[in-house]
């Protein structure tokens, strides 16, 4: 079977600056694609071209077949295309739970019917409940976000993308600053999320990308320079030159 | 799991505005409409005064502090609605009514229009598009013959509806009491509604709204539009009850008055945006009346300005965040 999200030939200029250079690669339900390399390869702008955030310069993207290059943001997320941001992007004022049950409200929306109360809303609060305790933070559902813990907050945002319920998730460093408890924890939460989702995982954590990715791209200056599983991605001499010393590769 | 309990609190403000103190608003009104039998010539006036622009400061309520859109350009839809009121009624007058619809409507078109371009920008430039906005239909009503220039235009019979005629003033009292319960009621619900709970979102954050699946724009450009009919409604109620417009009411002094009473009164609650028309109207009574002042009241911009920069250094949550420290005290 073709894969759930298909890339061909992505490109984002940024002026003269190339960002993104021609990438191509494939999203599966029960893999996890990692997308690796150094800062400025390009990955935060694949990952917001995936999202809608910005338009490609060139290429198309498929999602179970569709072109939904030309989609925005919205329409991508009501599409079942869930992601996270580098940068923690949560509702740090509102509680962990109404965090989770705003984001379920997406779809459900009837924003006319403002006889109703949100909290009635029991489809979005149903929604918000299952991805709270998928990510193990039902404990904490009453807590306003804003005073969780670092690696509280990372879980929050991925507990805010699957209340969307989505297909894909996207997640941007998911595991950046966080402890060695805290990425242990998002590990497993990624293993359980695998056999229902598509997931594409940007990382800078090596051991946990190694670990858990059933494929990896490596990108260098916005161009794929090798893309396979771990274990051909390990000893890719592209990839070891890459890694090991610029100089080589130019 | 208690969750089913905790789930009716959102946040700490909303706790506070659902809870103990629901039953404020209604006593307030209670309160207003048993005083219209005793109030008379300038405390009705005043209450009177204070009620339409508690309007006008809810509908901008709906954007500064509910969506988090500064606009710096309401008096326009103010101004837009007061005209309409003068301009729609023939030398025997008009239906209250159907000049009310007439006034909130073409206000609420003028909002689409300028929501539409304005909503394409953010931050600062959100302010000074908004702000543009206002003064090219300031400088319409002004500059032009269509509403009497800068002189202004006088209504020859003000709008009444079978009994409620506006020439009669406990019938203006009432029929400016009953709109303020109306915004008020209706903001209430959109706060607690799936609109209101996504407009918060948007103010919160709006990246992860578009994350999410919101089509933002959409949601802010409503916002926009109902805000402008509802200061349609309060300049509709201005000229209904002062029988005269001028383009004075579209000037950027009024767009910014009304944003400083949101400020002053507290962002985000509905009880602020209230209390800081009642705050704002009073100071400027009591600052400009020679009997509490003094000569200082021929000054009373410089020393509403100093009370203004006191209040807000002093208060930065507004007065409405006085009560809530009182209340945490406790």
């Amino acid at each position: 079977m073709s894969g759930l999200m298909q890339v061909h030939g992505l490109t984002r200029r940024f002026g003269g600056l190339v960002a993104v250079n021609d990438v191509s690669l494939e999203l599966n339900v029960g893999e996890v694609h990692a997308v690796i390399g150094t800062n400025g390869a390009g990955k935060s702008t694949l990952i917001n071209m995936l999202s809608g955030e910005i338009a490609p310069s060139q290429g198309r993207i498929l999602l179970a077949g569709a072109d939904i290059t030309q989609r925005p943001q919205a329409r991508r997320a009501l599409d079942g295309i869930g992601r996270s941001y580098q940068r923690t992007t949560i509702f740090p004022e509102f509680t962990a739970r109404e965090n989770c049950r705003l984001a379920a409200q997406a779809a459900s929306p009837r924003p006319w019917a403002f006889w109703q109360t949100a909290q009635a809303c029991q489809r979005s609060g149903d929604a918000a409940d299952a991805a709270l305790e998928a990510t193990g933070l039902s404990t904490l559902s009453a807590r306003v976000a804003g005073t969780l813990s670092h690696g509280a907050k990372r879980q929050l945002e991925v507990a805010m993308c699957l209340a969307t319920q989505p297909r894909v998730l996207l997640l941007d460093e998911p595991l950046a600053g966080m402890g060695a408890e805290e990425t242990e924890r998002m590990l497993t939460l990624l293993e359980r999320l695998k056999p229902r989702h598509a997931v594409l995982l940007v990382e800078h954590d090596m051991d946990a990308v190694f670990r858990i990715a059933e494929r990896i791209t490596v990108m260098v200056n916005g161009s794929v320079i090798a893309s396979g599983n771990p274990h051909a991605i390990r000893h890719d001499p592209q990839v070891r030159s890459a890694y090991l010393g610029e100089e080589e590769l130019a | 799991m208690n969750t089913t309990t905790l789930s009716v609190q959102t946040t700490p403000a909303a706790r506070h505005r659902w809870g103990a103190t629901a039953w404020l608003p209604l006593l307030v009104l209670v309160a207003l409409a048993l005083a219209g039998f005793l109030l008379q010539g300038y405390p009705a006036d005043l209450v009177v005064k204070i009620m339409v622009l508690a309007i006008f400061a809810l509908s901008l309520q709906l954007l500064v502090g509910m969506t988090g859109l500064v606009s710096l350009g309401h008096a326009a839809y103010f101004g837009v609605g007061a005209y309409v009121a003068v301009l729609a009624s023939g030398e025997a007058g008009g239906n209250l009514f159907v000049l009310l619809a007439l006034s909130m409507g073409a206000a609420a078109l003028y909002a689409l229009a300028v929501g539409a371009l304005s909503l394409r920008t953010r931050g600062v430039y959100f302010i000074m598009v908004t702000l543009a906005f206002a003064q090219m239909a300031y400088f319409i009503f002004h500059d032009t013959s269509l509403g009497g220039g800068s002189d202004g235009i006088y209504l020859n019979v003000r709008p009444a509806a079978g009994p409620l005629d506006m020439e009669n003033r406990s019938v203006v009292y009432y029929v400016v009491l009953a709109a303020l319960a109306f915004t008020y009621g209706l903001l209430a619900l959109i706060q607690r509604s799936r609109f209101g709970a996504a407009l918060a979102g948007i103010r919160v954050n709006e990246q992860r709204m578009r994350a999410a699946g919101f089509s933002t724009y959409g949601y802010k450009l409503a916002a926009f539009v109902i805000a402008g009919a509802l200061a349609g409604l309060a300049g509709f109620l201005v000229a209904a009850r002062d029988g005269f417009v001028n383009p004075e009411m579209l000037s950027w002094h009024i767009s910014g008055e009304v944003l400083l009473m949101v400020i002053l009164g507290g962002m985000g609650h509905l009880r602020g945006a209230v209390l800081g028309a009642v705050a704002f109207t009073l100071l400027k009574e009591v600052l400009a009346t020679q009997a509490f002042v003094g000569p200082l009241a021929n000054h009373w911009q410089l020393t509403l300005g100093l009370a203004i920069i006191l209040f807000v250094a002093l208060l930065p949550k507004g007065l409405i965040g006085l009560a809530q420290r009182r209340k945490e005290k406790q």
